[in-house]
């Protein structure tokens, strides 16, 4: 099964310890924009409600977590698997350090958007040099 | 004699462990997967195709029937890059995409029921009632 799932799908093992209920626990796939403001993450979990999003901001380590719920279809057989649905897991190193309390996280479509603000002290200054 | 400290991490494993995610992101980037990746589920009479379509809005998917074939195609759009803004990682694939799942029978096309939520797409079919096969009773004699 799981050398089937490798060929047709992008399904990556997240770094995580094994999850304690019988799921995998997938690496989601991340675009991550640089803005003026901060840092903008968007991160794919289908089959991930909204109120199952845990994400966690500790030490520079950002973690992004997702419990999926895929319900199988009652009283059919399945014939044809692509995909394992799972739970994810995903954690980032921030290189700066970000202004926790104005972190923004939506969720839409199975995409988690993350909008990370600089901390104020953390964006950059200039700072003249003044001849002597 | 002081040992290159380079070669020798104090973590042996963390080398292994470079390598092995590294080779984890160039799979990702070569490999262009199946999309969406669809579950098939069935009986004699109703058959479930569930699709994950994450980043894709209900309104860019079209799914069609015909005969045994259910097509569902689409385009994910790509998110806009704001101005003075850069790209520091891309690993989801954006574009046109298109799907033809072959189902054992007949669909009942009237009898087709889409749902999609948080990126996954459901779709239940059933076989039409003439179609249906029927269990013919012996007559003794």
């Amino acid at each position: 099964m799981s050398t089937e799932l490798a060929s047709t799908t992008s399904q990556t093992p997240a770094a995580a310890p094994e999850a304690v209920r019988n799921t995998p626990i997938w690496r989601p796939l991340a675009d991550i924009q640089q803005t003026r403001e901060g840092i903008v993450l968007m991160v794919e979990m289908p089959g991930v409600a909204p109120e199952d999003v845990d994400i966690t901001l500790e030490r520079r380590v950002l973690t992004i977590r997702g419990r999926g719920r895929q319900p199988e279809p009652e009283a059919l057989r399945a014939v044809h698997r692509e995909y394992e649905p799972g739970d994810y897991e995903r954690a980032f190193t921030l290189s700066e350090d970000f202004d926790e309390s104005g972190i923004e996280a939506t969720m839409k479509d199975g995409v988690l958007t993350l909008k990370l603000p600089r901390a104020a002290e953390a964006r950059p200054r200039t700072i003249r040099v003044s001849a002597a | 004699m002081p040992w290159p400290m380079a070669f020798y991490p104090a973590d042996p494993f963390a080398l292994l462990r470079r390598v092995s995610d590294a080779l984890d992101r160039a799979a990702i980037a070569g490999a262009a997967p199946i999309f969406p990746a669809v579950n098939v589920w069935q009986n004699d009479e109703a058959a479930a195709i569930v699709a994950e379509l994450p980043g894709v809005g209900p309104q860019d998917i079209d799914i069609t029937v015909k005969e045994d074939v259910l097509t569902i195609s689409g385009e994910r759009r790509a998110p806009e890059l704001p101005e003075h803004a850069e790209w520091l990682r891309r690993e989801r694939a954006y574009g046109r995409f298109t799907r033809a799942i072959r189902l054992p029978f007949r669909v009942d096309t009237e009898q087709v029921d889409a749902r999609f939520a948080d990126g996954v797409l459901r779709i239940a079919v059933r076989r039409p009632e003439a179609d249906r096969p029927k269990r013919i009773a012996i007559k003794a004699g």
